[in-house]
């Protein structure tokens, strides 16, 4: 059985994102996730597998650039991408994902985002429902490109050890 | 001809974790055609099952993006750098998004977001 990975990150970075989906609502946030993947916790889990673990310990966020449809949309451009890869060398981290939000929807990915996805980022989406910040989810794309699969958020005041 | 092309990070692990390879090509295309016949796992991330080039992958010759210069028939010469950069998009859901849905469950959260769904109409 696949062993979903786990994504760690501070309260207060979670609180950020809730906080930015609910400051542009109802459009759509987006921002990168600037961290590393860590090696797993020392527990082993019930299979014996320990999940990979990858650590998300800055924020980059970013202007939505879909003006055409920012309610359900969003887009961030290869600029956009180069500037969050120059912050997170400058922070010596790695650009490891991209959050966005979902006014009024759940905070599952649709098929338009599986279409548009890359493999190996952490895609955090939050459900913004009535401009209240809800339910935080994580995804990661599948080799194959053929669906998402679900990612463990593990939320604690330090994220880094 | 030898370029050098850049690999994003999340493409690494299908190009044997390199972050760039050395290829010998006179365009953008053949460029790209060398690096997938080499790393056949990558073309899926980068082509379409049509063959086009995806349209959120960007691709610059020594900064310039191929759009504004002849798209994948642009000439490489020696010691050109080929940059692949990502450009990110999504969005949230439309009725027709429902199903199949387009994520695993792995986890036992994933159960409780499947009865949880609601839409906007």
């Amino acid at each position: 059985m696949a062993t979903a990975p786990t994504v760690k990150m501070s309260t207060e970075i979670a609180q950020k994102i809730r906080q930015h989906g609910a400051d542009t609502y109802p459009n759509e946030c987006c921002g990168a996730l600037l961290g590393r993947d860590a090696a797993p916790d020392v527990t082993t889990t019930a299979s014996g597998v320990q999940p990979p673990v990858r650590e998300i310990l800055a924020l980059f966020p970013l202007v939505n650039r879909r003006e055409d449809s920012p309610r359900n949309r969003f887009s961030v451009t290869a600029e956009d991408v180069r500037d969050a890869e120059k912050a997170a060398q400058e922070k010596k981290l790695d650009v490891v994902g991209w959050y966005h939000s979902h006014p009024d929807h759940p905070a599952q990915p649709s098929e338009y985002d599986r279409e548009h996805a890359w493999p190996w980022y952490s895609y955090v989406i939050v459900s913004v429902a009535n401009g209240k910040p809800a339910e935080m989810t994580s995804w990661r794309l599948r080799d194959d490109r053929s669906a998402y699969a679900c990612e463990d958020i593990a939320i604690r005041d330090h994220a880094a050890k | 001809m030898s370029v050098r092309v850049i690999i994003p990070t999340p493409l690494r692990a299908y190009a044997g974790k390199r972050d760039s390879t050395e290829v010998k090509a006179g365009t953008v295309g053949e460029a790209l055609g060398r690096l997938t016949t080499e790393f056949g796992d990558l073309r899926k991330h980068l082509f379409t099952e049509e063959g086009k080039l995806r349209s959120f992958v960007n691709v610059y010759v020594n900064d310039e993006d191929i759009r504004y210069l002849a798209k994948e028939n642009t000439p490489t010469k020696d010691g050109d750098t080929i940059s692949i950069v990502p450009s990110i998009a999504g969005g949230s859901f439309f009725f027709q998004d429902c199903f199949p849905r387009p994520y695993d469950c792995l986890h036992r959260n994933c159960c409780r977001h499947s009865s949880n769904l609601s839409f906007r109409g």
